[in-house]
Parts: C-alpha cells; sequence; structure tokens
C-alpha cells in the first residue's frame, strides 16, 4: 500500500493505462501544457506527448463528440471536462450520441469513452461551478457512472472505465482531490496479477454496523463515515455505511442486504432533493425492501437552490456531519423529525 | 463542365441516382400507407449531391449524415432491402429496427450513420478522422450536413478543431436552400455557406449540387487536397430539395413556381440526357436503369414486409455491452409485462393493420397543424 492523494491517484490510473493500452489518449481543456486545472493529468503531456494528450480548445460538445466518434472507430479516449456545470454545454453528444448510439445502430458499433469532470462545493464558485449533478447522467440508459470517494477507488474505478466498452461519466468530486489515502501498489510491469481494479457495481460497506444504514453517494460517503463515528461515540448507535462507487450499474443488493439487516435506512448526497439519486433509491429501497423496514427511508439531500457563492450560505446548502447524525437518529425515533 | 467517366462509371452513377430516386419515392408511398412511422425526410432532388460526392471516397474511407440518409446508405452499398426494412422498423433493418429513418448504419460499409441532432454528427466526423489519423491511415472523412446545420454551435467548434488539429475531414454543406421551413437568407447572415469556414482556418469549395459531374469533380479535388495536405476543407453542394422538409411539410414557405424551376434541373433528368447524348447509353438503356431500380425497390418492399418485428423481449438489448461477469443494475426494468412476448403492456405485441388510419391520421393532423407551428404530435423535425 502506498499512501497518495485523490489526485495522484487518478494521474497514477491515467498513466498505467497510457503505458498498457496504445489506444488510450487524453483530451480536454488545459489538460497539457498547464498540467489540468486541478493538476490530475500533471506531467502526462512530457511523459506521452501531444499525439496522446492534446489540449482543447473550449468547445465541450465537440470535445466530447471527438471522443464519440474516436471511440466508435477503434480508440479509448478520455475527456477531462474542468467542471460538471461545464458537462451541459456537452449534454448533447452525451446523452444523444455517445448514450444511445450502440443502441440506435443495432449494436453494431461500441462507444467506449470515458468522460471525467469534477463536481461538488466548498470552494466559494458560486452557481455555475459548484453542482452535484450525477443524478442526470445517472437518469440516462446507456451511459455508466461512477462516483468515486477515495483514492483507492478513484484509481481503481477510472482503470476499469477505461477498460469498459460502454460510454462512462467519471464523476470526481474537487474537494477531495488532495485528500489522501491508502491505494494498493502498483504491482511490478505496471498491470497484470496484482493490479487494482475496482469493478463496476459493487458497493463498498465502508463500516459495518447494525442499527441503520447510511447510504453517502460520492464526497457524502466521507461525511456518512464521520457521522458514523459521532453515532457511535456520543449515541451508541452502530450505523452501517455503504459508498455504492457506481450508480449505474448499482449495486443494489448490498444495500437492500443492508437494511434487511438495520431495518433502517438513510441516505445521504449532495445534489438536489428533487429527482435526485436520494430519491432514486428510496424509491428502489421501498418497492425491494418495504417489509424490511421500521422506519420510512430519511434522505439528507444539497439544499434546493442554486449554489450561493457567500461562504456561511454556501456551508448550509449542503449537508454535514451533524445532519446525517441527526436523520440517523430520527429514523431510529431516538429524536422528533427528520433531517 | 466536368468530364464524363468511363461509361461502366457513368451507368452506375446514373443507376445509382435512379435507385435512390426510386426509392425515396416508394418510401414515400409507404409513409402514406402507415408502413413507415416516425419522420421521413427525402432527399428527392439531391441524388447528385450524394451520388457526386460518395464516388469520390475509397471504400476504405467514412462517410457520416444526417437525419436525410437513406440515400447515403444505399450509395454505401447497404442492399435496399435493410434500408427498407428499417423504415419498416423490422429485425433485419440496417440498425435492427432501432433507429429508423433517421438513424440508418451500416460499420462493414464504413457508413457511419445518420444522425437526429441537426450538426450532432460533425463532432463525431472529427472524431473519426482523429483516430484515422492516429492510426496512421490515409482514410478520408466525408461529412455531409444542410444548409441549417451550418448555424449550429458545433460547425464553428468542430472546423476550427479539425483546422487546429488538422483532421483528414471534409465537410460539405449540401445547402438545399432551407433550413426545414426557414430560407437560407432568413437563416443565415452569410449565405454565401463556402465561406462560413474562413475565419475558422477551412478553406471552401462549391459545386453545383444538381450536377453530378461537377460535385463529384469538386469533391473529389476536395478529398484528394485532405488526403495529402491533412486539412479539412469545406464543400458547398448547392442543391434543391423538391419534396418538403418531411413527409409533414404543408411547404407554405416556398412558391410551386419555384420548385417547378428547379425541377428543370432534376439531376437524374440531366445526367440521363447527357449520358445519351454522349452515346453512353441509348433510350432503352435509361428505361431498364429505371426499371430496374423499380425492380429492386418492389424487391425491397417485399423484403420488409415479410421481415419480422423485433420481439418484445429484445426491448433491453444492446443498451449496454455487457460481459458475463457484469455486476449490479444496469437498467431498471420498472415493468416486466411491458416486455413480456404476449403482450401485457400497453403497446406491446404485433402491429396489426389498424395502425395505418391511426399514423395517416397524424399525417393529416401535421398537415393541417403546419410544421412550423404548433402543438399536433409527430411534426417538426
Amino acid at each position: 500500500m502506498a499512501e497518495m492523494r485523490y489526485r495522484e491517484a487518478l494521474n497514477s490510473a491515467l498513466r498505467e493505462e497510457l503505458l498498457r493500452d496504445e489506444r488510450v489518449m487524453l483530451m480536454g481543456e488545459d489538460i497539457g501544457v498547464f498540467g489540468g486545472a486541478f493538476k490530475v493529468t500533471d506531467g502526462l503531456l512530457e511523459e506521452f506527448g501531444e499525439r496522446r494528450v492534446r489540449d482543447t480548445p473550449i468547445s465541450e460538445n465537440t470535445i466530447v463528440g471527438v471522443g464519440v466518434g474516436a471511440a466508435m472507430t477503434g480508440l479509448r479516449p478520455v475527456v477531462e471536462l474542468m467542471t460538471i456545470n461545464f458537462a451541459l454545454l456537452a449534454f448533447d453528444q452525451i446523452v444523444n450520441h455517445a448514450a444511445h448510439i450502440h443502441y440506435m445502430f443495432g449494436g453494431q458499433v461500441k462507444v467506449p469513452l470515458v468522460v471525467r469532470m469534477p463536481q461538488g462545493a466548498g470552494h466559494q464558485l458560486g452557481p455555475t461551478h459548484s453542482h452535484c449533478l450525477e443524478a442526470l447522467f445517472a437518469h440516462v440508459p446507456g451511459l455508466l457512472v461512477a462516483v468515486p470517494a477515495t483514492a483507492a477507488d478513484a484509481k481503481g474505478l477510472l482503470k476499469t472505465a477505461i477498460r469498459d466498452e460502454n460510454p462512462v461519466i467519471f464523476i470526481e468530486h474537487e474537494s477531495l482531490y488532495g485528500v489522501r489515502g491508502e491505494v494498493p501498489d502498483t504491482p511490478p510491469g505496471g498491470t497484470g496479477e496484482g493490479e487494482h481494479l475496482v469493478d463496476f457495481g459493487l458497493a463498498r460497506v465502508a463500516r459495518e454496523g447494525s442499527d441503520v444504514t447510511i447510504v453517502g453517494v460520492s464526497r457524502m460517503a466521507i461525511t456518512a463515515e464521520r457521522a458514523a463515528e459521532t453515532l457511535a461515540a456520543e449515541h451508541g448507535v452502530q450505523a452501517e455505511v455503504i459508498d455504492p462507487r457506481t450508480l449505474r450499474p448499482l449495486d443494489l443488493d448490498t444495500i437492500l442486504a443492508s437494511v434487511a439487516k438495520t431495518n433502517h435506512c438513510v441516505i445521504v448526497e449532495e445534489g438536489w432533493p428533487h429527482g435526485g439519486v436520494g430519491a432514486n433509491l428510496a424509491a428502489l429501497v421501498a418497492e425491494q425492501a418495504f417489509d424490511e423496514l421500521d422506519a420510512p427511508v430519511q434522505r439528507v439531500t444539497g439544499a434546493d437552490v442554486p449554489m450561493p457563492y457567500s461562504k456561511p450560505l454556501e456551508d448550509i446548502a449542503y449537508p454535514h456531519r451533524p445532519q446525517v447524525v441527526h436523520a440517523a437518529l430520527a429514523s431510529l425515533n431516538r429524536i422528533r423529525g427528520g433531517a | 463542365m466536368a468530364a464524363l467517366p468511363e461509361p461502366d462509371l457513368a451507368r452506375e452513377w446514373l443507376s445509382t441516382m435512379t435507385l435512390i430516386r426510386r426509392f425515396e419515392e416508394r418510401a414515400g408511398e409507404m409513409y402514406a400507407r402507415a408502413k413507415v412511422g416516425g419522420f421521413l425526410h427525402l432527399s428527392i432532388g439531391e441524388e447528385a449531391t450524394i451520388v457526386g460526392s460518395a464516388r469520390a471516397l475509397r471504400e476504405e474511407d467514412y462517410l457520416i449524415s444526417t437525419y436525410r440518409s437513406h440515400g447515403h446508405a444505399l450509395v454505401r452499398g447497404t442492399p435496399p432491402e435493410n434500408v427498407m426494412a428499417e423504415l419498416f422498423g423490422r429485425v433485419d433493418g440496417c440498425s435492427g429496427g432501432r433507429g429508423g429513418s433517421m438513424h440508418m448504419f451500416d460499420l462493414s460499409r464504413r457508413f457511419m450513420g445518420g444522425y437526429g441532432i441537426v450538426g450532432g454528427n460533425l463532432p463525431i466526423a472529427a472524431g473519426i478522422a482523429l483516430a484515422s489519423d492516429y492510426g496512421g491511415s490515409e482514410d478520408v472523412t466525408l461529412c455531409t450536413f444542410g444548409d441549417g446545420a451550418s448555424n449550429q454551435g458545433t460547425f464553428g467548434e468542430t472546423l476550427n478543431l479539425a483546422a487546429l488539429w488538422r483532421l483528414p475531414v471534409v465537410f460539405m454543406v449540401t445547402n438545399n436552400q432551407f433550413g426545414m421551413g426557414t430560407a437560407l437568407r432568413r437563416h443565415s447572415a452569410v449565405t454565401d455557406l463556402q465561406r462560413k469556414g474562413e475565419s475558422l482556418g477551412v478553406p471552401g469549395m462549391r459545386c453545383d449540387g444538381m450536377d453530378v459531374l461537377d460535385t463529384h469533380a469538386v469533391v473529389a479535388e476536395a478529398v484528394r487536397r485532405v488526403r495529402e495536405d491533412r486539412r479539412p476543407v469545406l464543400v458547398e453542394a448547392v442543391t434543391y430539395r423538391f419534396r418538403g422538409h418531411s413527409m409533414a411539410d404543408p411547404e407554405q414557405y416556398r412558391s410551386k413556381e419555384e420548385v417547378a424551376r428547379w425541377r428543370e434541373r432534376d439531376p437524374i433528368s440531366l445526367f440521363g440526357r447527357q449520358l445519351i447524348e454522349e452515346g453512353v447509353i441509348d433510350e432503352a438503356e435509361g428505361a431498364r436503369i429505371d426499371e430496374d431500380a423499380l425492380a429492386r425497390v418492389d424487391a425491397a418492399v417485399a423484403f420488409a414486409e415479410s421481415s419480422p418485428f423485433p420481439a418484445p423481449e429484445s426491448l433491453y438489448d444492446d443498451v449496454y455491452v455487457l460481459d458475463q461477469e457484469a455486476r449490479g443494475w444496469y437498467s431498471v426494468r420498472t415493468s416486466d409485462e411491458a416486455a413480456a412476448p404476449d403482450g401485457g403492456g400497453e403497446g406491446a405485441g404485433e402491429p396489426d393493420g389498424s395502425g395505418e388510419d391511426e399514423i395517416s391520421e397524424q399525417l393529416t393532423e401535421a398537415l393541417a397543424a403546419g410544421e412550423d407551428g404548433g402543438e399536433a404530435p409527430p411534426q417538426g423535425v
């Protein structure tokens, strides 16, 4: 094991895949000479050259579309978009094209494309650079959606994403780039046996517990773990924390098994409540495990507002540990009211 | 005027243009008889732009088109049977009945698709060219789109990027004078479309899109330059759509006189007469070419009629590429009954003859509403 930052884990995943497969190439705004807006691609231009690491014009829809065409004809492009909000400019290529081409052309052609982007609040970037929009992408059949919360998952999921035959929306979190974590070592030779890959559709049980299930999405998996520590230390409640890691495919079985054990479920996400990931998970849990529940599913979500700039407002516009603790206790009927 | 090609080639060009014309006419009839659903965009009048440009390509070059793409599939050699079966929504359709009129595709012939979003195919064309370049091949991509698409963001973005990265793409704007029902002078500040790439580093050329020889000569030159110089070129093919934008188009935006004037330059009659005058074919052979096209279209309709509809249980096929170890829920099947073979769900099961009236009614409503207008069901693009 080596300790590294989330951004370094992503960088090593890209580097290893570039070394492993000649078809892998990177495109994005300022990923080369500048080294990436968040330094995820630092050093890769120098190592792999301009043929494989390409700075692009600021043309999000076209960059993604170029990735689609290249993926259809044999390459494995990894496109970086500077933030998830900018991905909205590329929604046509992501939804109408990347997601649908395999289906609408009767399975004749595949689109093994990865589109990477960071999301999340916390840096006072206001309403156009701070949102959590994973629900928009998870909504679309044909796309896969990964939301890694740890350095190890960032690396393992990205390597898997690049090898997958489907278009993958790979959603990083801006506030996690500098966070350190243990990442399994790369075997000698870079690839092969012992290599760190994380399967899609396999949730991570971040903490085991028997009293309440807390599902945390993206950075909220970390917030949920912290809340679980408080619940144990101050309330004697043992929470089981589940990080789904991918929203499509979704490891619903692990969530349902946990709910069958704890009979209580709290879902934590940074995105908006209406039509959010939590709303979807709550519906699935209610449909599949209604008889296991001793209380209604609790959701803790971002505030239903565009993200404000001012620090005190931004701080209360996305979930923190106390709200999650509160929701868990409410689910257990230890206090009144929901989150 | 460009010189005639070898006689066999000239005959093939005339035959293919005639096939496209007869195919489109029959497709229109089948639409009126409710054999074809959705929208149907015909390329009648534009056959020279299709055949002249595609015949400037090598077999290994790529062609990518728009929602008006039956002719592009046919010109690349996709059998009319499979194109018609796609219109009929049958399993033997060239997209397996998943795409319909706007989404033809034939990977084996490097026809990289029809696309329903105006301008959606331009970035994809650049990506295909990037892969060609990356792999060190000489392949060129020909990307066709309409005059309306030259106003989309992807036009400026893609031309800039293709010029910057020296990608081997011939962008061909098929200027049929209308973006749906909006005339060129009403939708584009610059109507000299070949110049629209200049500020983006993409030089322009123009051809007479009613003349297959001129179209071929100009596009062949563009393809040669692109292949050799590794720089994109924009070609404007000036043509005219004889029929409405789609079948649901009352054509209130143009006069019958204007259409009649353009019809005098019908690209197929023009070329056919030229071949007779030059002694390449005689009247009898001209008639035979037409009869052959009609016979092939008859066979295509018969084939499409006899091809089965996709089975309801195939609904979820090919949403994802799945290997055997795939974990987790990829798709949520909200209603198992909807996908059941015996058709428990609404709209499932075998369509029957009763659908005909329903679709004719759609068409009538759309005509009555006016395509650009309003709120009636399937109309517009």
